[in-house]
């Protein structure tokens, strides 16, 4: 019986677009663990938004999912499964309840997304009515216990209109909406991007702080590699549409195993690398339509060989069983791309 | 030190929001840029480095105080001397998607300038010229672009072409305005390399504005790092001396808030507390130092009540803080 | 020589790159057929069908048949030579007055935006004022004092009556593309206002243009057939006048008549509509996105 609160397996998301079909995401097989913080990090196009999306089935209506399964477990507080089910075979209505009840969604810059009409208190009271929640003083309670959750200030913030809330404040208030009806799994796209310094900070240590209080699993989707660092207990690196690296957050970020994990460390300067240590990786994104054969990565990789051009490897465990990486080369791609470590 | 380039003596700028309300964008920026250097400005949003820059370019006039551009000031410039200063400073701007007209070709982009102002006599010379920039700013194989329209391109691979804008006429020095923010993270750097050996070959001086402090260590390697905070400049030092021994205390708040791509020194990072977690509005800016009702370091009245001159230290640093001011004089007489 | 064959061997591709561009839109290239269709009826359509000037009461009213394949009106005049001689007027003041109420209004529109401040509020109060006017009306009273006997005369009367609102879409548009980042790059270049208005905004507002530019047509075809149908403008057999004569013959009492009635209002409103199918197709040409997938 497997522990897990999400199980994807061999899905596949394909958008129609003049040219042909963009593969967004291909043959995805990935595990969520019950409180796991999961971070998948990847650049535009890589096709970590769609996953997101896909979970929820909130994908445009150019977009379907032509192949997998997604089995989501809720269990009680011994541990034991209450309720499995496939997300792809629930029925609308079946749905809305699932998005919320069991897995609530903040979109990637939602919190330039509120309805400017509208008071928090009225989008609160939306949001519940529409999932036979709470309504009125009850709901005014859950709602101000989530705001101190989250450090806002509940009076203040209850009765204000979103363009009165600075963004991190906004951002804030997204993610006590998503928590209202205490779901067991969250996901989170670019929380932190377009936000300051000092905000962003703040909204990782309130992350950080939610998940010891409440314990839900946290998918967070990020170009950010230091954000990752900070939050995630796994680390998944997503190129072309699939994971090309998975395992736990200080092995993947001590001991990458993948030379897109690797080139991708190389390329982000931090406070503390030496000017030297930085590169950029050669070449850009692939094209989701016309992907390259083999290896979706050889085109820009120093190790590409043969093999790389004709088969694309499959997510494989490296130096341990829970470090996984798709790269036939692996046990050289340490060696040779990062001579000096940080 | 080579020769200042661009002089910044007391700038202040404020806007109209309301019939008699007014914010202070920038306030009594002073700041020397020499021939070839590089300069970064940090902060967060508001905090005034994107009208600072934009006054450099002569894009947004000051509401006070002067720019001297090759120690000429530049609202006494007429004619020719103007326009060689309009040349002469250019700005690359954030958003590769707008930064582009979507309806003209990277050729037609590129030659507009070239043509306009006559550094070439036919089509001919032009093309060339245009292959020439393309290839300084690594858009290979140049045959491949020429004829493509903006949306045809990715992200980096415009910004590049905004460069090669930039740098058809001949121009002295750069504004580069948050120009890596929206290009993918693998890309950042290969830009930057590209802007840091344009800067060689030409001895361009660049002004980088950014919000990333690591990005800006690295591209300011050998130039200096200023930081802004609600309209004013709070430190001025050398990049590496700047992130390994920060002076002001809103440098070191923000140093150690910003998060770092290892696991073992981001979690276990020492984080410096604000007093107070409410940015001020630039409607009703503090009195004194405007850092102060958030400040660690806050030792009282001075603070309050006398705005903190940025006072340049032997060291070629320069802090606008009471505490370090009277540390350091301390220091210099013991 | 060979420089025209290429000039001319171009031409032709980028016609047959356009007439792609507007068969990708159903809607647009039924539009566009009908257009053409229409307009070859009202211009070489005449050279072919000879006028219809005899007057036969022993045919009046007739319903459509192999002699009358469009009935015949209150006079015994066939209907279908009427709408074939019917339709040249229509559409040369309609295209004129569209042309000039695009060209008066884009240049107010840009000039206003460009020069800002104190001109900018002087010239949009005069539009605002203009077009709170109520059109109809003045329409109507100044055609009693001016003879609209040519085509011109009329498609000029129409565009001053019709730039106003066009010209404040127009300046909303420049304004918007004035903030755009390219244009103040092109201010950084120094490259001049006039390159900047022509060359880097304007391309920008095509589609926008000429989509405005069939809405003042459409615009200026209900105007005159309205002018016509009041009996202000002494025009000779297009359309209009044949439906208002019809109207006023009182066809629409007679179900024999009907069809002096449907066939000329089947005229209007044929080219009202090709117009409007049209203008779905003019966002493929001149959108650049759109234009580099064929």
């Amino acid at each position: 019986m497997s522990a897990d609160t999400l199980s994807i397996r061999n899905l596949t998301i394909e958008y129609q677009a003049k040219r042909g079909a963009v593969q967004a995401v291909r043959n995805l097989n990935l595990d969520v663990r019950r409180s796991e913080a999961l971070a998948l990090i990847g650049e535009s196009g890589s096709g970590k938004t769609t996953i997101g999306l896909g979970i929820v089935r909130l994908l445009v209506s150019t977009a379907k999912i032509t192949s997998g399964e997604m089995i989501f477990r809720r269990f009680d507080k011994t541990g034991q499964v209450i309720k499995e089910f496939d997300v792809l075979k629930l029925s609308p209505g079946e749905m809305r309840a699932f998005r919320w009840k069991d897995c609530a969604m903040v979109f990637q810059a939602a919190l330039n997304a509120f309805n400017p009409v509208l008071k928090i208190s009225a989008q609160f009271a939306d949001t519940a009515r529409a999932h036979g929640y709470l309504q009125g003083e009850a709901l005014r309670k859950r709602a101000c216990e989530l705001f101190d959750l989250v450090r806002l200030d509940p009076e203040r913030v209850w009765n204000s209109y979103p363009h009165e809330l600075s963004g991190g404040m906004r951002q804030r208030v997204l993610i006590a909406l998503g928590l209202l009806l205490d779901p067991p799994m969250l996901i989170l796209d670019e929380p932190t991007t377009a936000l300051d310094i000092l905000t962003q900070r703040n909204i990782m240590d309130v992350l950080k702080d939610l998940r010891d209080k409440l314990r839900f699993s946290l998918i967070f989707i990020s170009h950010d590699l230091s954000l990752a660092a900070e939050l995630a207990d796994r680390v998944a690196t997503v190129y072309a549409g699939r994971i090309v690296e998975l395992g736990n957050v200080y092995d993947t970020f001590q001991n990458p195993q993948h030379p897109y994990t690797i080139g991708l460390m190389s390329a982000v300067p931090t406070l503390t690398t030496h000017r030297d240590n930085v590169s950029s990786i050669p070449g850009s994104p692939p094209d989701l339509i016309d992907l390259p054969t083999g290896c979706k990565f050889h085109p820009r990789c120093p190790l590409a060989i043969e093999k790389c051009v004709c088969e694309e490897p499959t997510l494989s465990p490296t130096t341990g069983p829970e470090h996984l990486a798709a790269c036939w080369r692996w046990p050289e791609a340490k060696q040779t791309l990062m001579p000096n470590p940080k | 030190m080579s020769k200042p380039l661009i002089e910044l003596e007391h700038l202040s700028r404020r806007f109209q929001v309301k019939r008699n309300v007014f914010i202070t964008a920038v306030s009594d920026v002073s700041l020397t840029i020499h021939e070839g250097e590089i300069v970064c400005l940090v902060g967060e949003s508001g905090c005034g480095k994107t009208t600072t820059g934009k006054m450099i370019a002569g894009l947004l006039k000051p509401s006070s105080g002067r720019i001297l551009y090759n120690g000429m000031d530049v609202t006494s410039l007429q004619g020719k001397a103007w326009e060689q200063y309009r040349l002469g400073v250019q700005m690359v701007h954030q958003d590769p998607y707008a930064s582009l007209n979507p309806s003209h070709t990277i050729y037609d982009i590129i030659s507009a300038p070239l043509r306009h102002h006559r550094y070439v006599e036919n089509e001919t010379a032009a093309r060339h010229r245009v292959r020439q920039l393309l290839e300084m700013v690594d858009l290979t194989p140049v045959d491949d672009f020429l004829d493509k329209f903006p949306h045809q391109l990715s992200g980096g691979q415009r910004q590049r072409v905004s460069v090669a804008r930039a740098l058809t006429v001949n121009p002295s020095f750069i504004v580069a305005d948050e120009a890596v923010s929206m290009v993918d993270v693998s890309i950042r750097i290969s830009l930057l390399n590209t802007l840091l050996k344009l800067k060689e070959k030409m001895g361009l001086a660049v002004l980088f504005i950014t919000h990333d402090l690591a990005l800006a260590k690295y591209f300011a390697w050998e130039g200096r790092v200023g930081v802004m905070y609600l309209g004013k400049l709070v430190e001025v030092a050398p990049a590496r001396q700047l992130v390994e021994a920060p002076q002001h205390p809103y440098t070191k708040v923000l140093l150690s808030a910003i998060p770092e791509a290892d696991p073992e020194r981001t979690r276990h990072k020492q984080r410096i507390e604000l007093r107070s977690m409410d940015v001020p509005s630039l409607l009703r800016l503090p009195t004194g130092c405007a850092f102060h009702p958030r400040c660690p370091f806050f030792e009282g009245e001075m603070c309050e009540k006398v705005i903190p001159e940025l006072t340049y230290f032997t060291d070629g640093s320069a802090v606008a803080c009471h505490p370090v001011q009277k540390q350091r004089a301390a220091e210099l007489q013991a | 020589m060979t420089i025209l064959t290429h000039s001319l061997a171009g031409f032709w591709r980028e016609t047959v790159k356009t007439l792609k561009l507007i068969a990708r839109n159903k809607i647009g290239f039924l539009g566009f057929l009908l257009l053409v269709s229409l307009v070859l009826m009202s211009y070489v359509g005449p050279l072919i069908v000879p006028p219809e000037t005899r007057a036969d009461t022993t045919q009046i009213y007739k319903t459509p048949s192999r002699e009358h394949p469009l009935g015949t009106d209150f006079q015994g005049r066939e209907n279908w030579v009427m709408l074939v001689h019917g339709g040249a007027e229509v559409i040369s003041v309609a295209f004129l007055a569209g042309l000039l109420t695009t060209i008066i209004a884009v240049v107010v529109g840009a000039f206003s935006a460009f020069l800002g401040g104190r001109a900018d509020e002087l010239i949009m109060t005069v539009t605002d004022v203009w077009l709170a006017l109520p059109r109809g009306i003045l329409l109507v009273v100044t055609a009693f004092f001016i003879s609209l006997e040519d085509v011109w005369a009329l498609a000029l009367f129409l565009a001053v009556f019709g730039w106003p609102s066009l010209a404040r879409q127009v300046r909303s548009q420049f304004l918007s593309l004035k903030k755009r980042e390219y244009v103040e790059a092109a201010q950084l270049l120094n490259l001049g206002t006039p390159h900047i208005i022509f060359r880097e905004m304007l391309p920008n507002m095509m589609s926008y243009i000429l989509i405005a530019l069939v809405e003042s047509m459409t615009g200026a075809i209900y105007s005159q057939t309205y002018l016509v149908f009041l009996g202000l403008v002494p025009f000779g057999n297009n359309w209009g006048v044949l439906f208002s004569l019809a109207y006023a013959k009182n066809a629409i009492y007679n179900p024999n008549a009907m069809w002096s009635l449907l066939v000329p209002m089947g005229g209007i409103v044929l080219l009202q509509l090709s117009l409007i199918m049209f203008s779905r197709s003019l966002e493929e040409i001149f959108n650049p996105r759109l234009r580099t997938g064929v």
